[in-house]
């Protein structure tokens, strides 16, 4: 595999550590350890045990054979991240990061949240491991994954609000970050995302990619052939970066990632980083965001609590810029629609955040070639989503 | 020798920090010449940054409300303006690396040093990636001032090496603002940092009261206060000039 990091830490331009010296010694510590664990045969073996036995994988590929006929083009298949323990790809990497915290003699878990999807993985990573866990959402978010936070204590984490800036996912980060500088002796911040300063967006993806592994063994003993296109929702990006990463290499493969684009890219109320933001030097490292000319980092809005950041992890800036990856926006509009569709459809209530792959997919698939194949990745299940479809639909349904 | 050592040539330097545009950049001004006469060695001015990822709560909000008044990194330059044309007191700007990054690193050094801007302090730039500025901060006469943590330990050497302007020692882990006590081995810190450089230490983190500023002075060239000073702007608003002198007055007598 052609690695895209180019020097220590830097996808291209984007990447780095921009952080406070008093983490720096910490990340470099997290670094050496990374390089020793990730070749480490033992290390490999229980990550792939626990992948199995506790998470379910490898998860399913499955023909979407419906959804198919009905868009009238390509062969679509779904990737059923959504069938993994926790609901979601968010175990993969906390399964990895865990295991990496626990040999290096580490006790304590903390991580920010968005959806709540990454923090209830992580307080169960916390619990499986018999680990000290506290997870930092905004306050908003926790009204709005109300039941996520309750899961998460039924789980032994302490969740704090956070109650600064916008109440969201990057005062969540900014919030998880004060207080790993504060105390880093037992502490591993369990970054949900291929984002933050190097390491974490190389340990995210190599933890995220084996979704793409199997993937692409699924398809090749399914059809015999690669996949026209794999498709992913992006917010940080770690479900597409895992859905990308072993596809990189086969050029044929157009890799598209589905950015939350909220109300519309003509309005204030977007997370479409890519289609709206520009380069800068954030939450530890250079990419692009959404922010003001003055630089400062832009309030940003999309229906999906998920992808409610205003930036974009090191490795697809670097994606995007070099033509390898697209990225693309979808509308709350769109992406409800499609959970409906996929529900109607497949019987799949899937996440509002892999809507947003899914709505792009309906717009692609139909004028493509009936030999043509689509690989979405479903990131997660749809349950937590639910009252807020209904209530975007006028129903006051409450959790 | 550049400004900033000026700060550290009468005794210990007491060093202030204030954000720029709270509650108002008139009040900035008048605060940066208050504090100065009542014997602040070098001010620190804080281009506020939507998320201070360094910072406690007090300096936070004081942030948001600079942003939520207007304040740009322009408004910074104007009010420094405002300074200079009845003060020499040496400055420094502390900001995050991301508005630097937006107004253009050539244009942003250029202008510190065409208003008399000494230093800049950027919590978010650490030794590895202080590339980014360092080559034309140093064509400006600009010092870009070097954190040394408690979790630095042999970075220590490293970091203090090639430090420019002073040395900001951070006391405590985690963010800015006001403790109770200060447990760090400072001494050895500053120890470990006069092994391989002659550059003024000056403490900061946690500071607030003339005792610990006292106590830490005495390990080192000088003391930081922010917070506590962002505080009794946040209480009186448009009228803490008063309180402000009598408070830097007293901090800078115990350091003496």
């Amino acid at each position: 595999m052609k690695e895209n990091m180019i020097s220590r830490g830097r996808y291209g331009n984007y990447g780095g550590q921009y952080i406070p010296e008093t983490l720096m010694n910490e990340l470099i510590h997290l670094e050496e350890s990374y390089e020793f664990y990730r070749k480490d045969k033992d290390f490999l073996k229980e990550l792939d045990t626990l992948f199995k036995e506790y998470a379910g994988r490898p998860s399913l590929l499955y023909y979407a054979e419906k959804m198919t006929k009905d868009l009238g083009g390509a062969k679509i298949y779904l990737k059923r991240e959504d069938l993994n323990h926790t609901g979601s790809h968010k175990i993969n990497n906390v399964l990895g990061q865990a295991l990496l915290a626990k040999k290096m003699g580490k006790t304590r878990l903390i991580a920010e949240t968005g959806a709540g999807q990454h923090g209830v993985a992580t307080a169960t990573a916390a619990a499986l491991f018999g680990m000290e866990c506290e997870i930092f959402m905004g306050e908003e978010d926790t009204e709005r994954q109300a039941l996520n936070v309750y899961r998460m204590e039924l789980l032994g984490a302490k969740v704090h609000p956070v109650k600064s800036g916008t109440r969201t996912l990057k005062d969540a980060v900014n919030e998880t970050m004060r207080e790993w500088a504060s105390r880093v002796d037992d502490t591993l911040y369990v970054l949900g995302s291929v984002m933050g300063p190097h390491p974490f967006p190389m340990i995210v993806r190599d933890f995220q990619s084996v979704i793409s592994r199997e993937a692409r063994a699924q398809i090749l003993e399914k059809e015999g052939k690669l996949p026209s296109a794999v498709v992913a929702c992006v917010g940080g990006g770690s479900n597409a970066m895992g859905a990308f990463y072993n596809f990189i290499e086969d050029k044929e493969v157009r890799l598209i990632g589905c950015e939350a684009a909220g109300k519309g890219v003509d309005t204030a109320l977007t997370a479409a980083t890519i289609a709206t933001g520009s380069v800068g030097i954030f939450h530890g490292m250079k990419s692009y965001f959404c922010q003001d000319e003055f630089g400062q980092i832009a309030p940003v809005y999309s229906i999906s609590a998920g992808l409610d950041y205003p930036g974009i992890g090191p490795e697809h800036a670097y994606l995007h810029d070099t033509g390898r990856a697209e990225y693309v926006p979808v509308t709350d509009d769109e992406a409800v629609a499609a959970f409906e569709y996929m529900a109607r459809t497949e019987g799949i209530i899937c996440a509002i955040e892999s809507a947003h792959a899914i709505a792009h997919v309906q717009k692609i698939a139909g004028s493509m070639d009936r030999d043509d194949i689509i690989i979405v990745n479903i990131s997660g299940r749809g349950d937590k989503d639910v009252a807020a479809i209904a209530r975007y639909r006028g129903r006051d349904i409450h959790e | 020798m550049s400004k900033i050592r000026e700060a550290f040539a009468n005794g210990k330097a007491f060093i202030a920090f204030l954000t720029a545009g709270d509650p108002t950049a008139e009040c900035t001004v008048n605060y940066i010449l208050e504090i100065e006469k009542a014997g602040a060695d070098l001010i620190e001015i804080g281009i506020p940054f939507s998320d201070p990822t360094a910072e406690g709560v007090v300096i936070q909000e004081a942030s948001l409300r600079a942003l939520k008044g207007g304040m740009t990194t322009e408004g910074v330059f104007q009010i420094v303006e405002e300074v200079r044309k009845k003060s020499q007191v040496p400055l420094a700007l502390m900001t995050y690396l991301n508005p630097v990054f937006h107004y253009g690193y050539e244009a942003f050094f250029s202008r510190c040093q065409s208003l008399g801007v000494d230093g800049i302090i950027v919590p978010d730039l650490p030794f590895e990636e202080k590339g980014e500025v360092e080559e034309v901060a140093a064509r400006f006469g600009v010092d870009v001032v070097s954190l040394i943590a408690p979790t630095s330990k042999e970075r220590i050497r490293l970091i203090a090496k090639e430090a420019k302007g002073f040395i900001y020692v951070v006391s405590s882990m985690g963010v800015t603002g006001v403790r109770s006590k200060i447990t760090t081995d400072i001494d050895g810190m500053v120890k470990e940092i006069r092994a391989v450089t002659d550059t003024p230490c000056a403490i900061g983190f946690g500071i607030s009261t003339p005792e610990q500023a006292a106590e830490m002075a005495g390990y080192a060239d000088g003391v930081i206060v922010g917070s506590a000073i962002v505080k009794l702007i946040e209480k009186n608003g448009a009228n803490a000039e008063e309180e402000l002198y009598r408070y830097v007055s007293s901090m800078k007598a115990a350091i003496k």
